[in-house]
């Protein structure tokens, strides 16, 4: 094998930004058909490192080799000449155009768009990747979103896909058929560069894994040979805190009840919500699951009241009705939400900290007096925030989009959080968000709901899930399945729950679950 | 960056005036150097003929922004002509922050002195220290109704509010055409289309004797602090800020909307219908059919270069109002046409808003046909 030149070779990369040594001498390989995960926690130096790789950024010092030759990538352009293509965690497509439309402006060539669309459409056949071309982007689930760049990719016939937390938003079927793509392509010889928190995926999938710690390599591995925990411990360089939760746990009375909520979806292609019931008692963890686009959006904005409905009994706290309540008094009836869209919906990306404290913490912690806003309080409860949350910012006056992806959701999860809610509903609580800093929001979770707090977390990662909830239902189509206990729950029936409409290759019967679950909901 | 720009596009405006002011063929009377008859074509000739026209452009730019402020009795003037761009002003950097497009300020100063003005021919017997205070309050209200109009559109129709306000500009023009050429006009006017004059009790105290300096500017740049507080210091501005820069985040906060374009265009309105009515208390003492001057279009202008910030629109208004008066002096100083103050006032805010364009953008070259736009970070420069 030493004698086949390797597809990608660092040597010595190093980046320098004011103030930071984003990467500092990193040197590795990546053979040809390998699949190769890049580790590391959020801050670590992956990005900027991919950046490079790809041509968004120029290295200061160290040298690329691509096929065993010296390369300098002036620009993703010439990256995708060579034969690089990239996911990117962070989508860039323009919401106002269709599918189709996005992927042709991300082509260098130009391709008719009838001979684009069969193109399109022969990857998804291929891959098994579902999408429909001519659906504008902004009607699209955060999974859908995902699909295009994985298509817009993957028509570029890539030598090395560098694919950035690409399963963060899928359920455990799809991500077996993303890993099937993977492999596919990985023995086609197109080498893959993956970058993912997920360390079981890494286990189930990569063949090596390159670690990054404060920009610096720490450990090339083979993760096969490795455990999740000592990968996540080289990772954090320090030992991992596993979840501090009670067993045999004893809840309190009904806090939050939702019975037959039913709203129609926003929008042509929004999800409608049907008779969607269930009840969390207080200090208990209740679990939605579910693939991206069944409607976990709309139930969010349902349920903090940022979408009311007429029926004012289909929400209740502790028995009264809040459900025509807006956001704002629901907040004083004690619900808290955190948004799965951290810029732009959950904080004001252009707005300080502190200000996006006083966005959802006014009335709550008295930061706004008779109309009047008090910084001095925002500040103090904002750096309360950073402290307690571990946030990297460079105070309470850095704007949130200045954080990044992990850490600004720990900053709002923070928010939220020590504004002690009764009721706390969290959308992809833990999303992009590194081992070290989820392990830190969900031991956060756990002990807010031992002080007796009720929680409904909303996540497309079911591990999560598993790990957090105390009780846990799926939801499909806007409808609810009926609610499982977690300590005796089948994967596989959940995995067929999730899977109803959208599995595709589900077989007819899966349905069946879904309908003993629409029907068991309105008894519950 | 933020407030480098307006400064900049004022530099810039005054650089490019100056050319173009160049290129009037022939220079204005007075300035026609090359002797009329038999031209004799040399290089002196046609260097004093370049020096002339270069000469009259940087008097052209010198009339317009320079020699109002260094002709010390044309200061008043500038106050008087920055008092209602403020005070319109304001409101409309208001409304902008929340990304509420008011363009009827116009319409709505027109109805506001309206408004006032019906106050004013009710009263015209009458005496008192009420009359004044009436007549203002019934140009804050006309405005706010005139503003309603677009508000109310928007919230129940979801009509667009840039259209509607605009339009409405228009019919309140022609409400005021008729009025005062109709049932408002001066009995003893000889047929003139104007209202009466306003009485002594009707009239704004002039502050500055011998100058038309009055209590009115005061009362706008008390409120423009005012209005900079509430921006700045109090949930009515953050609300403000925030349905602007991000609607979703605005409604997750409880933030209505619907509320924000209701107050955002009541205030605004109110305060274009303001300074509608101090501008019949004060300067014109009545209306006519030249009482429109454009102040609310002006407005606009004013707010973006006083960067949305009640204080800088302070700053920005006695900017704007330079190039009033000095327009008027280089209308009789140079005979320039009087399009020519709007000619600098269009080229600020073009210049303003394309530097804020490039500040945020990296214009690059590319090479082929197809847009190639591989991902929108990659060509959005971190300069910001």
């Amino acid at each position: 094998m030493t004698d086949i030149a390797p597809r990608l070779g660092l040597r010595g990369i190093t980046k320098r930004f004011p103030g930071v040594l984003a990467n500092d001498n990193v040197s590795f390989e990546v053979k040809p058909g390998e699949i190769h995960a890049l580790l590391g926690e959020n801050g670590a130096g992956k990005s900027t490192l991919v950046k490079m790789i790809y041509g968004i950024m120029q290295p200061d010092a160290g040298e690329m080799l691509w096929n065993g030759e010296r390369v300098t990538i002036a620009s993703p352009k010439a990256a995708r000449k060579l034969g690089i293509g990239m996911v990117f965690q962070h989508f860039s497509l323009f919401e106002a155009l269709t599918v189709l439309e996005n992927i042709a402006l991300g082509m260098d060539a130009n391709i008719p768009q009838r001979e684009l669309e069969g193109r399109i459409r022969a990857v998804m056949t291929q891959y098994g990747l579902k999408l429909e071309p001519h659906r504008t982007v902004s009607t699209l689930s955060v999974g859908e979103r995902q699909r295009i760049e994985i298509v817009r990719a993957l028509l570029l016939n890539p030598k090395l896909l560098i694919m950035d937390e690409p399963t963060s938003v899928l359920t455990p079927q799809e991500v077996e058929q993303l890993f099937v793509v993977l492999r596919q392509l990985a023995k086609e010889g197109c080498s893959i560069l993956y970058i993912s928190h997920k360390l079981h995926e890494i286990k189930a999938l990569c063949d090596t894994a390159t670690i990054l710690r404060a920009g610096r390599l720490v450990d090339t591995c083979d993760p096969k040979v490795e455990t999740s925990r000592s990968m996540a411990e080289k990772m954090i360089g320090g030992n991992l805190k596993t979840i501090q939760k009670p067993a045999g746990r004893e809840f309190g009375a009904e806090k939050f009840v939702v019975t037959q909520l039913s709203l129609p979806g926003a929008g042509p292609f929004g999800v409608a919500l049907h008779d969607i019931s269930f009840r969390v008692r207080a200090g208990e963890i209740f679990g939605i699951a579910g693939v991206a686009g069944n409607g976990q959006n709309a139930l969010q904005l349902a349920l903090s009241g940022e979408q009311t409905t007429s029926d004012a009994q289909a929400i209740r706290v502790d028995g009264e009705g809040v459900a025509k309540l807006d956001a704002k008094a629901r907040r004083l009836k004690g619900i808290a939400t955190v948004p799965e869209e951290r810029n732009g919906h959950a904080a004001v990306p252009d707005f300080t900290l502190s200000d996006n404290s006083v966005l959802t913490g006014r009335d709550r912690l008295k930061l706004a007096i008779s109309g009047i806003l008090r910084p001095g309080a925002a500040k103090k409860y904002t750096s309360e925030v950073i402290s307690s949350f571990a946030v990297k910012a460079t105070g309470t006056e850095a704007t949130a989009g200045s954080l990044s992806g992990g850490n600004l959701q720990k900053y709002i999860m923070g928010r939220e959080i020590l504004q002690r809610p009764d009721v706390l509903i969290v959308n992809q609580p833990t999303w992009g968000v590194d081992a070290g800093a989820a392990a830190a929001i969900h031991q956060a979770l756990v002990d807010l709901a031992a002080e007796g707090s009720a929680l409904v977390v909303i996540s497309q990662d079911l591990d999560e899930l598993l790990e957090l909830c105390d009780t846990l239902a799926v939801i499909n189509g806007g409808r609810l399945s009926r609610a499982m206990q977690v300590s005796g729950v089948d994967i596989n029936e959940v995995g067929l729950l999730m899977g109803g409409i959208h599995g595709g290759s589900a077989p007819v019967e899966s349905a069946a679950p879904g309908a003993i679950g629409v029907g068991a909901t309105s008894a519950a | 960056m933020l407030y480098a720009t307006p400064v900049g596009a004022v530099i810039v405006t005054m650089i490019v005036g100056a050319l173009v002011f160049s290129l009037i063929t022939p220079p204005p009377q007075g300035f026609s150097l090359p002797p009329a008859n038999p031209p004799p074509v040399d290089l002196s000739t046609i260097l004093t003929s370049i020096g002339s026209h270069l000469w009259f452009g940087l008097q052209a730019v010198y009339q317009v922004f320079i020699a109002p402020l260094v002709t010390s009795y044309k200061w008043g003037d500038i106050a008087v002509k920055a008092s209602p761009l403020i005070l319109i002003g304001v409101g409309l950097a208001v409304g902008n922050r929340a990304a509420i497009w008011n363009i009827g300020a116009e319409g709505q100063y027109v109805v506001g002195a309206l408004a006032g003005t019906g106050i004013g021919l009710l009263t015209q017997k009458m005496t008192g220290v009420w009359i004044l205070p009436s007549m203002l309050v019934a140009g804050l209200i006309g405005g706010a109704v005139w503003g309603a109009i677009p508000a109310a559109l928007k919230n129940w129709f979801n009509v667009n509010e840039t259209l509607s306000s605009l339009m409405l500009t228009y019919v309140a023009i022609h409400l005021m055409n008729h009025l005062v050429t109709g049932p408002w006009k001066d009995p003893t006017g000889f047929s003139f289309p104007q209202t009466p004059l306003v009485t002594a009790d009707q009239t704004l105290p002039i502050l500055v004797p011998g100058t038309y300096v009055h209590l009115g500017i005061v009362i706008t740049l008390v409120i423009a602090v005012i209005v900079w507080f509430l921006m700045s210091r109090s949930l009515f501005g953050f609300q403000v800020r925030v349905v602007g820069a991000a609607p979703s985040a605005a409604r997750h906060g409880g933030f209505s909307q619907k509320a924000t374009v209701w107050m955002v265009f009541l205030l605004s309105g109110a305060l274009a219908g303001l300074a509608g009515i101090f501008e019949v208390t004060g300067p014109f003492g009545q209306m006519s059919l030249g009482f429109p001057q454009n102040y609310g279009f002006t407005a606009i202008i004013v707010a973006f270069l006083g960067r949305l910030n009640p204080l800088g629109v302070i700053l920005a208004g006695i900017v704007l109002a330079i190039t009033y008066v000095g327009g008027d002096m280089a209308q009789s100083v140079l005979q320039l046409p009087n399009a020519s103050k709007g000619i600098f006032q269009a080229m600020l805010l073009f210049f303003l808003l394309a530097s804020d364009i490039l500040i945020r953008y990296r214009v690059r070259v590319v090479s082929s046909a197809p847009a190639p736009m591989p991902n929108a970070a990659v060509a959005r420069s971190p300069a910001e």
